[in-house]
């Protein structure tokens, strides 16, 4: 029972991380979809969203619900600039020249952000607005725990994943990301308004970034201008994992990744992580190049 | 008006004829030091007590020091370029530093390679000196080496604090944290002691729950962590968030305010080695913590105190050198004995290490309070 009980938390601990992988991913996956593009700034938004968190409430001493909607807007507004200065004028240019601009852009606000004037290259304690507790459960002889904090991660996550369903599947707004990652040309004739279309599509991704940068900072308060890199990649894993494109994809896949992430760090080692990440990735690739829901129809 | 013009004219000439009569030659000394990233309290404290140390030799030395600092952001790349524009392009006579051994092992090749003398205040990993069965005979350092500290630290877990099972979480990436944690190792399981689990992580890892869960199962008497104190901070709180209530303990990379700040409760009652005590009573220490604290505000940890020892050390073979040059400060520094420092007294062994004792620290409300001294 005490076996079983460790795979259980080890588990739990494992959707933790994979619940914000997710949220990350989601922003690949939508930018993806519509554009084919794969937006490599995007797990530096994930980082903005840590840091405009951290100086909301360490600076202004902002309530943690205010702390979610404002750290949401201004993201949102960063990645609105970021596709209207980078990515715009490459609309029509080769695929690979959008590519080569979103490492640009990447390393510019890693940088950038990491001069002394704006938020110094240091490593920053983030406070948590809460302390954490844990609530312990026994189910049939097996024992596991919750933290608020794990609780708080798997509601948020949900609740936002809820809120981006209604958005894609239930507005006209979302009717119209999805006639675009169809057929521009086609959408465009229709009179889809496409620029407002990929605007919003930035939008909401760099949103649910935001989001996944102010969970990241409870669960593991310290906070740095280069902490959006590894996430970063990890979530475009989870993104191609679950097939690119694809909303539920980006979710199972973070998960997997996360959970996988832990249960090769309990069971083997930590140096091995990482590896067997991208061995799943090759497998999956491998055996279904379009990822695991990958069939192109739901896409985003 | 009038006075003041008066003042400032009387006050150029004096500093004209000041200089005049020294006609002192200009000596460029470089340090290399963390200013920003995730060790900058380190770069900070060693900046300011280089800065105390250069000011005071000015007063007294043969030569005129300029100073050349480079910021090393305690990544190994950015340090051995920071040594190279330091060797090459400011032409530097000798370099006080770096602060830690992941940094100061490249540069220490570099050093030895362009023949200039260098003296690390901190970097303990022995690959600093002496590798591949190769002494680097330009690099010396004021402090213990980790086989030392781990020692220290084992026996001291095992004797003072009862321990009879440990886990060591390290960083694999980081050679001071992987060396720390295998020498207590070592000495713990000779100790009749049992490691339960010996688990790395790696540089950038922030998310430890798997580890730690794995560590909770064992039920540890008591936690190593060899690792400077941003990550001691982040482990040791997600350590106590898990219910784990095993005693922590540490080396000298523990050694910073902002281990406090960011590791809040859950780091108190940890115990850490370190190179030396502002409680200790000493003259030379007494004079320097008055007057870093006059300036600084705080008192001065081990590793402004290490640093202001190195820059120590170095000035006094520069002076007693026949000529500024690195052959003859290289003789002198090797034949340095009974250096009386802040942290001790320092003499170099064939290794150009220093021998000396130990502390054990206690950290709690009010920050880190002196618990024993370990001799060699």
């Amino acid at each position: 029972m005490e076996h079983a009980s460790y795979i259980i938390s080890q588990v739990i601990n494992g959707l933790q991380l994979g619940a914000v992988y997710a949220l990350i991913a989601l922003g690949y996956t939508m930018v993806y979809g519509i554009l084919r593009l794969i937006n490599f700034a995007h797990g530096d938004i994930f980082m903005l969203g840590a840091f405009f968190a951290y100086f909301l409430i360490s600076r202004f001493g902002t309530p943690i619900y205010l702390v979610f909607f404002a750290t949401m807007a201004m993201c949102a507004l960063a990645g609105y600039f970021m596709e209207k200065i980078a990515y715009k004028p490459l609309r029509n240019a080769p695929r690979i020249s959008l590519l080569i601009t979103a490492v640009g852009v990447s390393l510019f606000l890693e940088y950038f952000c990491s001069l002394k004037a704006i938020f110094t290259p240091d490593y920053i304690g983030f406070p948590r607005p809460f302390e954490v507790s844990a609530w312990n459960f026994s189910l049939g002889g097996i024992d596991f725990s919750f933290t608020n904090v794990q609780v708080l991660i798997f509601a948020i996550t949900f609740f936002t994943l809820a809120l981006l369903y209604l958005l894609v599947y239930r507005t006209k707004q979302g009717t119209a990301m999805r006639a675009v990652s169809h057929d521009q040309e086609t959408v465009a004739l229709m009179g889809i308004n496409i620029d407002h279309t990929v605007s919003l599509t930035f939008m909401v991704g760099a949103a649910l970034a935001g989001v996944g940068g102010i969970l990241y900072g409870i669960a593991y308060p310290q906070i740095n201008v280069f902490m959006g890199i590894m996430p970063g990649i990890k979530s475009f894993i989870a993104a191609v994992l679950g097939g690119i494109g694809i909303i539920h994809g980006a979710v199972v896949g973070g998960l997997i990744v996360g959970v996988s992430e832990v249960i090769v760090s309990a069971f083997l080692s930590s140096t091995y992580r990482d590896g067997v990440i991208f061995v799943i990735l090759l497998i999956v690739l491998l055996v279904k190049p379009s990822g695991l829901f990958g069939k192109r129809i739901d896409k985003v | 008006m009038k006075t003041m013009l008066c003042v400032m004219t009387a006050l150029c000439l004096f500093l004209c004829i000041g200089g005049n009569a020294g006609a002192k030659d200009t000596v460029k000394i470089g340090l290399i030091t963390p200013l920003t990233g995730d060790v900058k309290t380190y770069g900070e404290s060693v900046k300011n007590a280089f800065t105390i140390a250069v000011e005071e030799y000015g007063r007294k030395g043969k030569y005129t020091i300029q100073t050349v600092m480079a910021d090393d952001r305690n990544d190994a790349t950015e340090g051995a370029n920071a040594a190279l524009k330091l060797i090459t392009q400011d032409k530097v006579t000798a370099i006080v530093g770096p602060v830690t051994s992941k940094v100061a092992i490249p540069v220490s090749e570099i050093a030895t390679q362009h023949k200039v003398p260098t003296v690390s205040g901190t970097a303990t990993n022995p690959k600093v000196t002496f590798s591949d069965g190769k002494r680097k005979s330009y690099v010396f350092r004021a402090c213990f080496i980790d086989p030392f500290q781990g020692v220290v630290a084992a026996n001291f877990a095992l004797k003072d604090l009862k321990a009879r099972t440990a886990a060591v979480l390290y960083d694999v990436s980081n050679d001071y944290s992987k060396g720390l944690g295998e020498y207590f190792r070592t000495t713990f399981t000779k100790g009749k002691g049992t490691i339960v689990a010996f688990e790395s992580y790696q540089k950038d890892d922030v998310d430890f729950s798997a580890i730690i869960t794995k560590v909770a199962l064992k039920k540890p008497d008591l936690i190593f962590l060899p690792d400077y104190y941003n990550k001691v901070a982040l482990i040791s709180r997600q350590i106590r968030e898990k219910g784990i209530r095993s005693a922590l303990l540490g080396g000298d990379g523990w050694d910073s305010p902002d281990l406090l700040k960011i590791g809040g409760n859950a780091i108190m009652g940890g115990y850490f080695v370190n190179h030396y005590s502002p409680d200790r009573k000493d003259a030379v220490a007494d004079a320097f913590i008055k007057k870093y604290k006059a300036r600084h505000g705080i008192i001065p940890d081990a590793f402004a105190a290490l640093a202001y020892d190195a820059a120590g050390i170095l000035l006094k073979a520069l002076d007693a050198a026949k000529k500024p040059v690195s052959e003859e400060i290289l003789k002198a520094l090797a034949a340095t004995k009974n250096y009386k420092g802040v942290t001790g007294t320092i003499s170099f062994d064939a290794k150009g290490d220093a021998i000396k004792s130990a502390v054990i620290l206690k950290v709690d409300k009010t920050g880190f309070t002196y618990v024993t001294t370990v001799n060699p």
